[in-house]
């Protein structure tokens, strides 16, 4: 490198490339998402909404520490409930012993005595996990959960065996009458650890160590070639998600009062976090925080809905992993895109056509889950049922033959549409690049 | 030139003995090879003779069966890539290896983070780390990258991928540098202006380079090594090479004369 071009460089280098953390949109979603913590329990004002708040609250935490895995690292983890059921465990154990006098901590720093334990589980069989990557990792993943998942049912004086540990997040004085007894303060103390976990988080992906995980992610070879000990930066990052993980946890703790191995430490739970974080998206930062949400609203709301739930889930799944690998996050950020280019108004009717036509379709086909459940499970019953607002009769040849009929008009309107879509979808595409390339020539 | 004043210079890279084993099969049986410091050596040989399986080797990628790696007077055979990376040395690779779903700057960055010291660091931003942050843009406009700043690595042309490469090689100081066939696949005039870009940014520094282009390789090197069948028959300046009788007989003569013919 000669003289000259060390000058020129040097001159414009401040220009370009001066940090600016708070710029104005950066400003905006964040006060955007703190106010909407703030005022949510305002709006959803029922006792049935405030539970589902707070356990969004905590599972935006555990989504996102889950992507700093799958989505940041490429660590495909069957394992995380691992951490988040060892979290709350050690929590419910500090609590009691608050309660009994041996130690003192106040319940605001019980999030974080499960955010330590979180972490120091992650180094301790994180060192195991992350010596493998890929396969293996996922492998020796759901080993370590099966393990840890059948160790709560031989240790019962610690995980408290079928029943459970609970607890009571009511002691110590009150502080400016603020008790915790009330379920709104416990949303507010939950909501306020997912905003400062979240910047965290978000942080993180900012820093050296953030970066070389997505090198890792994309190239590990290449990594071993500039200096960086790969297994070594899994490690570090598999504490890190452990540590905000363990977070989650003990705020699931204090929200619940009653934590149960079975349910917190299974490979189920684990499954869940994989499924929604992959369903918000894990290519975006923000993905997991919608996954976070749709966990909730599917457990809480539509398990109401539909014994079938889990059906409906499973296909919604089959459908994102074949059709929107990026999730819904992927979706926004790729109509978003559109918009910056002014494209999305040439597409709002055939979403409309899709939407529509995939509606119909859908209801024919949940017409006929439903009539199968309902023969099998509520055969005593009679074989009539409602499903929204329509009566059906499962035994009835017209009722099939009318769902069946529902169901192949719409989805075989929903594949001409969707061809035609793709068309539309590909040409706008090109027309993008093109103003691309010809805004670089410039 | 280094390579014209022999008695200033230190070894940057030596090898002693070196033999690799696959199976029964012996692929490099016996290399001796020093390289001084500042030296630009081209290894040149046909298809499998152990050009590719030397660099592995050197770089951490294999271990030898016996032998030593010596880089700037420190045995290194035996080492992990990253802990020999750490102490000067850095590859390229035959087949372009980069991180494609990252940033030009990006790519850059991660190759400066380790070698300024930042490590495995969680405590501060990437934007704030201002010497990390020129390196990289330094490093962007070496390699004529600099109005592709934030497109991604996955979406370059392939001699923009090429160059990319040398510039994470390149990006962490490393005082000895291995490229693996850095003009493979590349058109006449795309390597014309590769070779210059090497030249430029690897000045003052060891290269080892594994060639094909005869063209390249004599415009390149100051000494060339020649290996067939995992052994260096040759290592001198390239008219001595060119002249030896030897090489002529096992290699060189046909593609020289090529060379030469397709010249004038």
């Amino acid at each position: 490198m000669n003289s000259t071009t060390t000058t020129t460089v040097a001159s414009s280098a401040t220009s370009h490339y001066r940090f600016k953390p708070w710029n104005v949109g950066r400003l905006i979603i964040w006060t955007l998402f703190a106010v909407m913590l703030i005022v949510a329990p305002m709006l959803f004002r029922s006792s049935l909404a405030l539970t589902m708040l707070s356990q969004i609250g905590y599972l935006i935490i555990i989504c996102l520490s889950y992507n700093i895995l799958l989505g940041q690292g490429g660590m495909l983890s069957f394992g995380h409930a691992v951490y988040t059921g060892l979290g709350s465990f050690i929590a419910i154990h500090a609590m009691n012993m608050a309660t009994k006098g041996s130690v003192h901590i106040p319940l605001v720093l019980i999030p974080l005595v499960g955010g330590l334990a979180g972490a120091f589980f992650a180094i301790l069989l994180g060192f195991v996990t992350t010596k493998k990557s890929g396969t293996t990792f996922a492998m020796i993943t759901l080993g370590i959960g099966e393990l840890v998942a059948s160790m709560a049912l031989m240790f019962p004086e610690f995980f408290g065996g079928e029943g459970g540990i609970t607890t009571d997040r009511v002691y110590g004085k009150a502080f400016f009458g603020i008790s915790f007894g009330p379920a709104i303060q416990v949303y507010y103390l939950i909501a306020a650890y997912c905003f400062v976990c979240t910047a965290a988080m978000f942080a993180f992906t900012g820093t050296p160590l953030g970066r070389i995980l997505n090198a890792v992610r994309d190239n590990p070879e290449r990594v071993e070639f500039i200096g960086y000990n790969t297994q070594r930066v899994r490690y570090f990052a598999f504490i890190i998600a452990g540590f905000f993980a363990g977070i989650g946890g003990g705020l699931a703790t204090i929200n619940f009062e009653i934590i149960t191995g079975a349910d917190s430490l299974s490979v189920i739970r684990s499954g869940g976090y994989l499924l929604f974080t992959f369903l918000g998206g894990a290519t975006f930062f923000f993905g997991p925080i919608i996954g976070a949400v749709l966990l909730v609203l599917a457990s809480v709301l539509l398990s109401e809905l539909s014994k079938a739930w889990l059906l409906y889930l499973g296909l919604v799944f089959l459908f994102m992993v074949m059709y929107a690998p990026g999730g819904i996050a992927s979706l926004i950020m790729m109509n978003l895109r559109l918009a910056k280019y002014g494209k999305l108004r040439q597409l709002w009717s055939s979403y409309l056509a899709l939407g529509g036509t995939a509606l119909v379709g859908v209801m024919g086909a949940a017409c006929m889950i439903e009539m199968t459940y309902h023969l099998q499970l509520n055969a005593a019953l009679g074989p009539e049922l409602t499903f929204l607002g329509a009566t059906l009769n499962a035994a009835g040849f017209t009722s099939w033959f009318g769902a069946i009929f529902v169901m192949v008009t719409g989805f075989g309107l929903f594949e001409l549409c969707r061809r035609q879509f793709l068309r539309q979808w590909s040409t706008i595409q090109e027309e993008i690049e093109h103003e691309i390339k010809r805004g670089e020539a410039l | 030139m280094a390579a014209d004043n022999p008695t200033n210079t230190t070894c940057a890279l030596e090898l002693r003995d070196l033999r690799k084993s696959f199976g029964k099969t012996e692929i490099i049986r016996g290399v001796n090879l020093s390289v001084a410091s500042g030296e630009r050596v081209a290894i040149i040989g046909p298809n499998g003779a152990g050009k590719s399986t030397l660099f592995n080797l050197i770089s951490g990628r294999f271990a030898p069966t016996s032998g030593d790696v010596i880089l700037n007077g420190q045995r290194i055979n035996g080492l992990a890539p990253y802990e020999i990376n750490r102490k000067g040395l850095s590859r390229s690779f035959q087949i372009t290896n980069i991180f494609p779903k990252l940033s030009v700057f990006e790519n850059l960055r991660c190759g400066v983070l380790w070698s300024m010291g930042y490590k495995y660091t969680f405590l501060r931003f990437l934007s704030n780390l201002h010497d990390a942050n020129e390196r990289a843009k330094q490093l962007m406009e070496m390699i004529k990258l600099d109005k592709k700043r934030d497109t991604l690595a996955m979406n370059l042309t392939y001699a923009e991928q090429r160059a990319l490469e040398i510039g994470i090689t390149i990006a962490g100081g490393a005082n000895v540098i291995l490229l693996d066939e850095p003009t493979a696949g590349m058109s006449k005039t795309e390597t014309t202006r590769f070779i210059h870009l090497i030249k430029e940014v690897t000045e003052g520094r060891t290269l080892l380079t594994v060639e094909h282009d005869m063209g390249v390789v004599f415009g390149l090197a100051d000494k060339i090594a020649v290996v067939v069948y995992g052994e260096v028959i040759a290592y001198d300046t390239p008219d001595k090479v060119r002249a030896n009788q030897r090489v002529q007989e096992a290699y060189l003569g046909s593609v020289v004369a090529d060379e030469q013919g397709a010249g004038h």
